[in-house]
């Protein structure tokens, strides 16, 4: 069977710091997967070695078959693999249309247009319209970044990535640091999301990872210690161990 | 779908004049008729204004810094007078493309130096390149005339009609539509979805590239650009004063040229236009002031500027003309009001 995700014995060390061991992940097409761990499990490693930030210094990464160890971030996003950051990453003086008229022009080839304006190609504007829509950034869509509530730009953060229009989506942290006020509509936005689109959730949040995801893996100092669905994850004695030991530790 | 046309709408309002812009123009067209004693300062703020234009671009838009853009000034300087002295390229206008066409092959050339690397490692890069050119061209005397510079540059009448004059009134209005061309095509440029991409990559080059746009290559292609018209900024400087000497080089040219774009406010175009205007008079201004000390006071003006905040200083000096339009405006409305009251 080919998965959306594969990786195959991945590695990774900075300098005598082994941060990824051996990490074999598979993740079927159309899952809701999710990679949880306690802190400095060496999550957002994973998520940089699965984008291409960083090089694995040993292992493969399969993309829907293909083998995408070695292409750059932008060649993985053109494959259908695109990324939420935890962080905002967000261009502070483009607007909501401006962002997301970005990612469309890219992924429809108009991206390097220098004789034209934004908003003069109908499909492009149908489906900023679209993307703006659905995570409800329509009101907001002519403010500059910098100036929305945090939770508008959390959801032009999600946004962003589905406009590249991936087949596997991985989302970092959605819902980090946004007020309980606003919780609702990012967590609407997450569930929402179609189900074509291939989703592996990086989170701390509990209660999100129980409630979205149908498969979890559980990292501990860079290797895999339990894959399975949420139910026989949460009565695993050794992640019941982890999550214990970390409290006790701490 | 109401959604999508209000997208449309909103996106290509962007790209539309307003009325600010119109009155630049018209004012920069009417300084012909208005400032007739005053044509080789007006010349100086145009291509200085096109010169500081090409460092907007990378560095107001892609957030490229640089400390040696004289490079491809001296370039393009050096091509027109050449061209003219052995009477390669007699007709102006073909010789300034030629020249800028020259500049554009170093700025590519360069680009891949410059574009990789922190904002430190580019000024010295940058620079590094500059020194290197005005040593070049100190070493190749026998070319480009040395200390003494090009000797005996002539330049025909442009297209073979207008002779530059004395006055240097078609040097002015040469000057002026060359700007002013490059300036719509700068303006097409910065609007498009390519000019967008490289605001986004200066804003946060990592998501640029998260989502698929090329960053280099958009680096690449806009400091190419750049370089072009700095090159024909250098060629116009030649070809309006028949001169090209080693200081078209110089670092003092790139360092002013940086002050011209931060006075002016960097990444919308009219920044580096302004900045080149506000530059030469005040240069002006102080220097009949205080022959010896103008520097000082240009200076001084630098750090206020940067301490104060652009937008406050301009706050101020506009406070009276804006105040004048406001009860310009008010007074207009009430009489429109009144003849409303009448009419009904």
């Amino acid at each position: 069977m080919t998965f959306a995700l594969e990786t195959i014995g991945l590695d990774k060390q900075f300098g005598g710091l082994h941060v990824t061991r051996d990490l074999s992940l598979k993740i079927a097409a159309g899952a809701r997967h999710a990679l949880i761990g306690p802190n400095g499990a060496g999550k957002t490693t994973v998520i940089n070695l699965l984008t291409g930030v960083i090089r694995p210094n040993g292992g493969r990464l399969v993309l829907e078959g293909t083998d995408i160890t070695g292409l750059s971030v932008r060649a993985r996003v053109l494959r259908g693999l695109s990324r939420t950051f935890q962080i905002n990453q967000l261009y502070a003086d483009l607007t909501p249309i401006e962002t997301i008229g970005l990612a469309v022009s890219e992924r429809l080839g108009h991206g390097g247009d220098w004789w034209r304006r934004l908003g003069s190609r109908a499909e492009v504007n149908a489906e900023i319209a679209d993307v703006l829509t659905r995570f409800h950034l329509l009101d907001v869509m002519n403010e500059p970044t910098a100036t929305l509530p945090y939770g508008k730009q959390r959801l032009l953060e999600i946004a962003l990535a589905i406009a590249t229009r991936p087949r596997v989506l991985l989302l970092d942290e959605p819902a980090a640091g946004v007020p309980q006020s606003e919780r609702q509509d990012i967590l609407a936005a997450v569930a929402a999301l179609p189900r074509e689109v291939t989703v592996l959730l990086i989170e701390h949040d509990m209660d999100l990872v129980f409630s979205f995801a149908d498969r979890i893996s559980v990292m501990v100092n860079g290797a895999m210690l339990v894959e399975g669905p949420p139910d026989e994850v949460a009565r695993d004695p050794r992640v019941k161990a982890v999550y214990l030991g970390e409290g006790a530790d701490a | 779908m109401s959604a999508d046309r209000g997208v449309g709408e909103i996106s290509l309002r962007r790209g539309r004049w307003n009325a600010a812009e119109i009155a630049f123009w018209l004012i920069a067209v009417a300084s012909i008729f208005v400032f007739t004693g005053r044509y080789l300062i007006l010349t100086e703020m145009a291509w200085l204004g096109l010169f500081a234009l090409s460092l907007d671009l990378i560095l107001g838009y892609a957030g490229i810094v640089s400390l040696g853009h004289a490079a491809f000034f001296g370039v393009g300087a050096y091509a027109a007078g050449l061209l003219a002295v052995h009477g390669l390229i007699k007709e102006p206008v073909l010789a300034l493309v030629v020249a800028g066409c020259a500049a554009m092959v170093l700025g590519f050339a360069t680009s891949f130096l410059v574009i990789r690397g922190s904002e430190l490692s580019q000024l010295m890069v940058t620079l590094g390149i500059a020194l290197l050119l005005r040593e070049l061209a100190n070493k190749f005397s026998d070319i480009t005339g040395g200390f003494d510079g090009l000797q005996g540059i002539v330049i025909e009448p442009i297209l073979g009609l207008f002779a530059f004059d004395l006055f240097g009134k078609v040097g002015f209005i040469y000057c002026l539509v060359v700007l002013f061309v490059l300036f719509l095509l700068a303006r097409l440029i910065v609007n498009s979805p390519f000019g967008l991409s490289l605001r986004a990559i200066r804003n946060n080059p990592l998501r640029a590239a998260a989502i698929g746009i090329p960053v280099n290559r958009r680096l690449v292609a806009i400091y190419t650009l750049s370089a072009f018209y700095a090159g024909v900024a250098g060629a116009l400087f030649t070809q309006t004063t028949a001169l090209a000497s080693l200081d078209v080089f110089s670092f003092e040219r790139s360092a002013d040229l940086l002050l011209v774009v931060v006075i002016g406010g960097a990444g919308y175009l009219y920044g580096g236009l302004i900045g080149a205007v506000v530059f030469r008079i005040l240069q002006d201004v102080f220097s009949s002031w205080t022959p010896q000390f103008w520097q000082f006071w240009i200076g001084l003006v630098l750090v206020l500027i940067v301490l104060i905040g652009r937008d406050r200083v301009y706050r101020g000096v506009l406070w009276l003309p804006r105040l004048l339009l406001r009860r310009l405006a008010a007074m207009r409305g009430g009489r429109a009001a009144a003849t409303d009251r009448s009419a009904s």
